[in-house]
């Protein structure tokens, strides 16, 4: 168990404690402040270099990294690489090596190849890497912003800030994720971080999208979704991808709506209080009724606004403390 | 005249083993004894305390050439071949174009009767390996072909996979498959376990290699045709394999190396050098395959020697082509496998030698051949092809002394028990003490 991601790449949750998380959760409230201000920069890694490197066209997540660099006042390497290295006819080794020539603190990528950010930092073991989604393997920094939205939210309804409460929110906190739990990186990684601050999680999804080693995971499969949505606090809807819903996996996108679509009829059944995330983009109509992503208990433009503080924290944590030499 | 003489080996026959000297005359053995006078100029080599057998014979090597040459090449995968103790091997068909027509076949076999070792071919099954149309299996049989595969994918298609039984069974050849039913594989990339699971890498479940073995050894009791299971690697589908041939079905099978000394665990680092088909198993797999082995249940180790450029490695894990490099160390691998010190040589050599020479049918007592002669008994009147193996040697793989020409070996840096000391195909001393001749 890593306790503190100072220095170090991120490459997965799996492995961090819950102090590690806290520890970026806390450094990332510290960074919302310096988002409302009228002049939005610090200047915590001016002259470091952050490279982002999408292998997998995300503009979302790459603005959202690009937009945390600038506000730490690095310098950032913008990147746009084929869909895959191998079509381009370049080694990910090779790839990686051009760009860490240019001289780069850290790396932020993206990739359609679960371990490909793991395999990159075995090639560059001076560089910092980001791990901003990997196949189907871990998506960090989402699990580590959705985490941090729920403190937020919550502790605001007590009218504490997230870090006077640390982890004690989350303690026995009942959240559901709902969806293609199997192909998704995102409950990979938002299932470490809620179980690792004391949550209590269960999925829901067709079993043609539960990954083939669910019953070794800490969480427990629902058998009634319905009545599932009465026991949660949290719900996070996962987005289901249009080609799984061609008979291939579900068989068809109606049907999944049907089982499993946060519907406004479900949506009513939800406790009071009831937080509704999705880490998007969303298919309005398929996995969530499009009045029911609006509702005010749906806090999936906070989510979006957060990925600018935790990637700040991310990046300050893990670069700031950094001096090249490889992680410890 | 050429001479060579191997001085006070510990000779290992099929069932009898003595220390003696065997003296080798222009590529036959003229002499097994406790003390052989050797005519002048005789090409002496020490064997003391070492294993004399008959030279290892790989049913299953990727020599890549032609179209992969950057990987491999005939010649390259013979200097790693006689390296690891081999003096023959069964070049595999899935090269660029396929080794589906007697031109190919032809053109493989002239290149490799330029090496040190002998090379066999194994022909394809289906024209291009795609698995539509039967390849001309009888005039590939006629230049001398005795195994036919797609392997790398298996015959997917269950009607095909019959008729190509029924119609290699009277051309007395074998069909060898690679079984993973690739639909239910779904292009995955590891074993399909609670590790895939967590690493998001979508897997090879081992059911997809269990169903096609158990289809195969259905159509090989409809048809009677012969059939020969390539690198099985799960506990079942060894078993399934095992029961049937008790039951007198005339299939036989391999296991890799790779198989019988990694397990899935491997893939934790998102390394592509353990990527290989059928996928690294789990440990209890792993443990099934090697009690199969000291057991006698195993009828041939086979290394599906992979040579695959260095960039093709140092993609991400599901980009990466599958497959790992065998012949260098199989020997030691197979004899730390059978207990290292406590290793049966009458075993060693049945697993890599007697029972793959009988497999292809290279041996002395089959159909008559050029490259017959291998799998021998040690007695005089064979061909010279053999093996010296120093069962205390200890030494580390080290991926860049290695003699082929790629390096995507998955035990560099390992420390390995037993060595092949020296290596005499057709009578002539072409490896001795890792080092070409």
């Amino acid at each position: 168990m890593i306790d503190s991601i100072r220095g170090r790449s991120l490459l997965t949750l799996n492995d961090m404690s819950r102090q590690a998380i806290v520890e970026v959760l806390d450094t990332a409230e510290s960074f919302v402040e310096v988002n409302r201000r009228a002049i939005k920069k610090v200047p915590a890694l001016k002259g470091r270099v952050v490279a982002s490197l999408f292998f997998e066209e995300s503009t979302r997540t790459r603005l959202s990294f690009e937009t945390a660099a600038k506000r730490l006042s690095a310098d950032v390497l913008s990147l746009a690489v084929a869909s895959s290295s191998m079509k381009k006819g370049e080694s990910l080794r090779d790839t990686i090596a051009t760009i860490d020539a240019l001289g780069i603190d850290a790396v932020v990528m993206r990739h359609q190849s679960s371990g490909a950010a793991l395999q990159v930092k075995h090639f560059v073991p001076h560089v910092r890497v980001i791990n901003a989604g990997d196949g189907q393997h871990q998506h960090p920094t989402q699990g580590l912003l959705d985490a941090f939205t729920i403190r937020q939210v919550l502790a605001e309804r007590q009218g504490l800030t997230g870090v006077e409460t640390g982890s004690s929110l989350f303690e026995g906190l009942h959240v559901l994720i709902v969806g293609d739990i199997r192909h998704s990186r995102v409950a990979r990684s938002d299932i470490a971080a809620y179980v690792a601050l004391g949550a209590e999680v269960r999925v829901a999804g067709p079993g043609t999208l539960m990954p083939v080693d669910i019953a070794h995971w800490p969480v427990s499969v629902v058998e009634d979704f319905d009545q599932a949505i009465e026991w949660a606090d949290v719900v996070g809807l996962l987005r289901l991808q249009k080609e799984r819903g061609t008979g291939s996996f579900v068989p068809s996108l109606a049907e999944y709506t049907f089982t499993h679509g946060l519907t406004w009829a479900r949506a009513h059944r939800l406790r009071e209080g009831a937080l509704i995330m999705h880490p998007g983009p969303m298919n309005r109509g398929v996995e969530i009724d499009s009045r029911v992503a609006d509702l005010p208990a749906a806090v999936i433009n906070r989510q979006v606004e957060n990925g600018v503080p935790i990637r700040m924290a991310v990046l300050y944590l893990s670069v700031a403390g950094s001096v090249g030499g490889t992680d410890q | 005249m050429s001479a060579l003489v191997l001085r006070q080996g510990f000779v290992v026959g099929p069932t009898t083993a003595r220390i003696a000297d065997v003296l080798v005359i222009d590529g036959v053995i003229a002499e097994v004894a406790a003390h052989v006078d050797a005519p002048l100029g005789t090409t002496e080599i020490d064997a003391e305390d070492c294993w004399v057998g008959p030279g290892l014979v790989d049913i299953h090597t990727h020599l890549r050439e032609p179209g992969r040459e950057e990987a491999e090449t005939i010649e390259s995968g013979a200097h790693a071949g006689v390296i690891g103790g081999f003096t023959a091997l069964v070049a595999m068909p899935n090269t660029e174009p396929a080794l589906d027509n007697v031109a190919l076949v032809a053109y493989v076999l002239e290149r490799g009767a330029r090496t040190l070792l002998d090379v066999a071919v194994a022909g394809a099954i289906t024209q291009g390996r795609r698995g539509e149309y039967l390849a001309p299996m009888a005039e590939m049989a006629a230049l001398g072909v005795r195994l036919f595969t797609d392997d790398g994918i298996g015959v997917q298609n269950p009607s095909l996979m019959r008729r190509a039984l029924e119609y290699a069974k009277p051309l007395g050849v074998t069909l060898a498959q690679h079984c993973e039913d690739e639909q239910l594989a779904s292009g995955g990339s590891m074993n399909e376990s609670l590790l895939s699971g967590r690493l998001g890498l979508s897997g090879r479940p081992a059911l997809a290699e269990e169903i096609m073995v158990m289809r195969d050894l259905e159509l090989v009791r409809l048809t009677g045709a012969r059939m020969h299971f390539l690198h099985l690697s799960t506990a079942r589908s060894v078993a399934s394999v095992v029961a049937a041939r008790a039951e007198g079905l005339p299939v036989s099978f391999e296991v890799a190396p790779h198989h019988f000394t990694l397990d899935e665990d491997s893939c934790e680092t998102f390394d592509p050098m353990f990527k290989v088909h059928p996928p690294l198993r789990t440990r209890s797999d792993v443990d099934a395959l090697r009690v199969a082995l000291r057991t006698g249940l195993v009828d041939a180790v086979a290394t599906d020697h992979a040579p695959h450029a260095p960039e093709l490695k140092d993609l991400p894990f599901d980009e990466a082509p599958a497959g790992m490099l065998g012949l260098e160390h199989v020997a030691s691998l197979t004899f730390e496998a059978l207990g290292a010190q406590q290793c049966d040589p009458h075993r060693f050599f049945d697993l890599l030698s007697r029972g793959p020479a009988r497999v292809a049918q290279l041996r002395h007592a089959d159909a008559p051949g050029p490259l017959n002669g291998h799998g021998g008994s040690l007695v005089v009147g064979e061909r010279a092809n053999l093996v010296v193996f120093d069962p205390s040697a200890r030494w580390t793989v080290d991926r860049s002394t290695l003699h082929s020409r790629s390096t995507n070996t998955p035990y560099h840096g390992r420390e390995l028990t037993g060595r092949v000391r020296s290596t005499v195909a057709r009578g002539h001393l072409v490896a001795d003490q890792g080092v070409l001749r």
